[in-house]
């Protein structure tokens, strides 16, 4: 019931464990990109021998080295924080979970520290050629670790590959490849760690046009724009490409993320695109949560969803209503039915507990149920509505509109990441051009754009976990576990404390992060370095 | 391979693992011991700096296998997590602390422009120096004295103290534990000092603080062994599972597993004979290597009479029957089959984390390295 819950806990946790992820996620994207321009620059310098390269990679270097340190302090509070703010949880999917966790450590966060120690201090202590596939294997590390953490997410969104034991009341690895090769994985990673791609080209791109505009270390700025410019567009189509594909598994294994992200009440065929939208008031009606989404102002594209969606422009998407109340149709069970069938499974899991050591029959009759495939599909996949049920149906009904994620942020922020990522794109087409035709550095406009881009791809790398973590909710194991049951039995004010604790360390890392960064780079390739 | 073992092998294979991740976490946290003494050995920037950078280029291996330590528990052994983290909040937390402290005071220290100055960031060194080494040993200690927890029967685990971890550092069994750890990091670091700082004063200095530090860490680590030996540990009964009080418990342990007696006193003899050696012999700067594979084995020996032998590795004094087993805690066959696959790998990681330290370590830092434009410094 959902009286038993202690919301300001969950509220606290979640807070907690959002403002981690997302400082996290402040640093992490530039690192993942970053490192890869970094080894295509020292490529330049091993390749022709000119030191102007190696000036190039040694001062992009020392921004990747200030970045990279609080990417692994805010790396580890996450480790620690599945289990310290989220213990029901790292035991109800820790037999999954956890793998990804332990060979993320084993394969690529060795590879990471052994090869970012050769690439910082092993200039003059090893060859050329050794220090420039450290450059790679740290670029590799990097992003492998991305990916097994990403793997892990991607799971959390689309569970499969597991079965529930009713004996440990956990579920259980079954197929690891299942896991692994989930198209949520596939497209998951690609588009996570492109958009990093995407991030760093901006970066660096900016940064180097602030350069041409000071007129200083102009060969510098031009030829780093060069390599971050080719890089980043290549990883913008496919970010576009790897969000298309992305947005279709959400369609299909999170009809309520997507009917949220586009803020689709009523489902249609020919359902429109918008392209971009503005809400003006939202009422509160509990019953009603979407319905009464006003826009001030909308630009649609005809069929666009449909086809986004499920590659057919007469598709049915299921709006919000649709997936909350049913529609028979289209074949939609409403959330209703789904909380009965999960308090049953809920409830049989129970009765299978009572029945241990006192009813070995009835034990045993529970027990075939959950080996029972069809009782499966149909009752236990919807175990985490179960925390939902009421007996009184007044209540039930209101509660199935709790099932429903933040309309306006999910909305808004889909939206800036996508009008942000095309502006990404056109950036790098529009300077390459100008490097075609020479005339970059005359460019002001397209200069100055180049620096104020770099804020908006942190804001659209931002916007991007929003979409992914805010509209999953309430869901922290979509279908199988809500938020407020993940978390850990402690007192509130103890979260308090340690959120705090973090909002202070965090600011004060990130003030000085920043200053550091802006004296590095205001120091130049030439001089720099430190005191 | 590995999936015709039965659980329980894979269960054991688990815990050597995780047992092992500990051990090479405790010597590498000789990087902890170094923080805490860059100004007791370092009377000079330029030295101070030295040490720093000497430190600098080998935390990242503590942090990482401390990680990785996580990452392998929790995947290993998630009821352990669920319970330990979710429940000693404030111990974990504060361990955290310690370690998100230090991951940015290196990088930052000597950087221009970085707002707290260079002493904020030494003083993070020594924190996490201080704090992490003996958190994390009385932590560990916890594994012998048991902690106030319940379990029920879907796994959900809830701490019955209000203290939430903190009742463990008030303990002064495991105080010792933490005490020792930290003391016998301080000798590490001292000893890692003498073997890779091309310095006579830094030499020096450290060799008369290495008897300084043995002293005590002596006293508080035989005061841990032998309250120990000496007292009930936390046994399972194979046949019913039942949880229960045996006298002298871990010290029947090391006499059923010999050579897990063996390992523990070949470890410690090769700390007392690193140390020995490093204090009575000139000019030796080898005894990190016989004191370091020593702290290895004492630790590996003491995490298997934890967990070995019938004995509940993370046992609870407010419900026996809730202690935590290698058996009734573990992942399931499928995944521990599954990652004994990826731990194939760890010998691979072991061989190119070698092959680059001999690359970078050819010769000793010193002053010169430092003052040379060409390398990163700390």
């Amino acid at each position: 019931m959902l009286e038993n819950i202690d919301l300001s806990l969950v509220n606290w946790s979640r807070a907690q464990f959002a403002l981690t992820a997302m400082f996290h996620w402040l640093f992490v994207p530039l690192t993942l990109g970053l490192s890869f321009i970094i080894a295509f620059m020292e490529t330049m310098y091993v390749k022709t021998g000119d030191q102007e390269w190696k000036r190039i990679t040694k001062f992009w270097m020392k921004l990747f080295g200030i970045n990279f340190a609080i990417g692994v302090a805010t790396g580890i509070i996450l480790e620690f924080e599945f289990g310290t703010n989220w213990s029901n949880y790292s035991w109800f999917v820790g037999d999954i979970f956890g793998a990804p966790l332990a060979i993320e450590g084993i394969m690529a966060f060795f590879m990471e520290s052994t090869f970012i120690a050769v690439m910082f201090f092993g200039w003059d202590k090893v060859s050329k050629r050794f220090h420039l596939t450290a450059t790679w294997l740290t670029a590799a590390g990097a992003n492998l670790s991305a990916l097994w953490i990403l793997v892990a997410n991607a799971w959390m969104q689309n569970p499969v590959g597991m079965r529930f034991n009713p004996e440990t009341a956990r579920n259980e690895m079954e197929s690891f490849w299942d896991v692994f090769l989930s198209p949520s994985a596939v497209t998951k990673f690609l588009h996570t760690t492109t958009s990093g791609y995407v991030l760093a080209a901006v970066f660096v791109v900016g940064i180097s046009s602030w350069f041409l505009l000071k007129k200083r270390h102009v060969l510098f700025a031009k030829r780093s724009i060069v390599i971050a410019a080719i890089f980043g567009f290549v990883s913008s189509v496919m970010l576009v490409a790897s969000g298309d594909g992305s947005a279709r598994d959400v369609a299909k294994t999170q009809p309520m993320k997507f009917a949220a992200m586009e803020s689709l009440y009523e489902g249609q065929t020919q359902a429109p695109l918008i392209a971009i939208g503005l809400f003006g008031k939202e009422h509160d009606d509990p019953m009603h949560r979407g319905s009464d989404q006003e826009f001030l102002m909308k630009i649609e594209i005809p069929n666009m969803l449909s086809y986004l969606a499920f590659l057919k422009v007469d598709a049915f998407v299921p709006g919000i209503k649709d997936l909350v109340l049913g529609n028979e149709e289209y074949n939609i069970m409403s959330y209703k039915e789904k909380i009965l069938r999960g308090y049953e499974a809920q409830q049989t899991l129970r009765a299978f507990k009572d029945a241990k050591g006192h009813d070995d029959a009835e034990h045993a009759r529970l027990k075939a149920k959950f080996d029972d495939k069809e009782w499966l599909d149909n009752y236990f996949r919807y175990f985490g509505y179960g925390n939902y049920y009421d007996p009184n149906p007044e209540q039930l009904e209101l509660n199935a509109f709790k099932i429903v994620p933040p309309i306006s942020l999910s909305f808004y922020a889909f939206h800036i990441m996508v009008i942000l990522g095309g502006h990404f794109m056109l950036l790098f087409m529009v300077v390459l051009w100008l490097i075609y035709r020479k005339k970059l550095e005359s460019n002001k406009v397209v200069l100055y754009t180049a620096l104020w881009t770099i804020p908006l791809a942190y804001i659209a790398s931002q916007a991007g976990w929003i979409v992914a973590e805010v509209g999953r909710q309430p869901w922290v194991i979509q279908d199988l576990m809500p938020t407020m049951t993940a978390v850990s039995k402690i007192d509130t004010s103890s979260v308090m404390i340690t959120f705090w604790l973090f909002t202070i360390t965090f600011v004060a890392l990130a003030v000085a992060e920043v200053k550091i960064m802006v004296k590095q780079i205001k120091n130049g390739p030439k001089e720099g370095g430190h005191k | 391979m590995f999936g015709d073992l039965s659980h329980l092998a894979l269960q054991q294979y688990w815990w050597i693992i995780v047992s092992l991740l500990a051990a090479l976490l405790v010597f590498l946290m000789f990087v902890q011991g170094g923080q805490t003494l860059i100004y007791t050995i370092g009377k000079t920037n330029m030295e101070r700096t030295i040490l720093v950078n000497t430190l600098g280029r080998k935390w990242e291996f503590t942090f990482t296998t401390l990680v990785t330590f996580g990452g392998a528990f929790f995947a290993s052994f998630p009821l352990f997590y669920s319970t330990s983290f979710g429940g000693a909040y404030w111990v974990w937390m504060a361990i955290l602390f310690a370690f998100v402290l230090q991951a940015i005071a290196y990088e930052f220290r000597s950087r221009p422009n970085n707002v707290f100055g260079a002493r904020t960031y030494e003083t993070f060194l020594l924190i996490n120096g201080l704090l992490g080494t003996i958190l994390i040993g009385t932590a560990v200690a916890t594994f012998f004295t048991g902690s106030a927890f319940s379990v029920n029967d879907m796994n959900q685990s809830q701490w019955e103290l209000k203290s939430h971890g903190l009742e463990a550092a008030l303990n002064l069994h495991n105080l010792s534990l933490g005490l020792a750890v930290f003391f016998l990091a301080r000798v590490l670091g001292l000893m890692y000092f003498m073997n890779s700082v091309k310095h006579d004063e830094v030499f020096r200095r450290a060799k008369k603080h290495l008897l300084i530090n043995t002293i005590p860490f002596l006293v508080f680590f035989l005061t841990f062994v032998v309250w120990l030996m000496l007292r009930d540990g936390f046994a399972v009964n194979p046949e019913t599972k039942e949880v229960l009080m045996e006298p002298y418990k871990y010290f029947r342990n090391l006499l059923a597993m010999p050579l897990v007696l063996i390992l523990f006193l070949l470890g410690v003899v090769g700390v007392l004979l690193g140390i020995g050696a490093s204090i009575l012999r000139n000019d030796c700067t080898k005894g990190i290597w016989a004191s370091g594979i020593g702290t290895v084995l004492t630790v590996f020996s003491m995490f298997l009479i934890a967990g070995f032998n019938n004995t509940a590795f993370y046992p609870s004094t407010y419900d026996l029957q809730s202690s935590l087993t290698i058996e009734n805690s573990s992942s399931s066959h499928f995944t521990l089959t599954a990652m004994s696959y990826v731990s194939l790998m760890v010998p691979f990681v072991f061989g190119y984390i070698w092959y680059v330290w001999k690359a970078m370590n050819n010769k000793p830092i010193d002053e010169d390295e430092m003052k040379s434009g060409d390398v990163h410094v700390y």
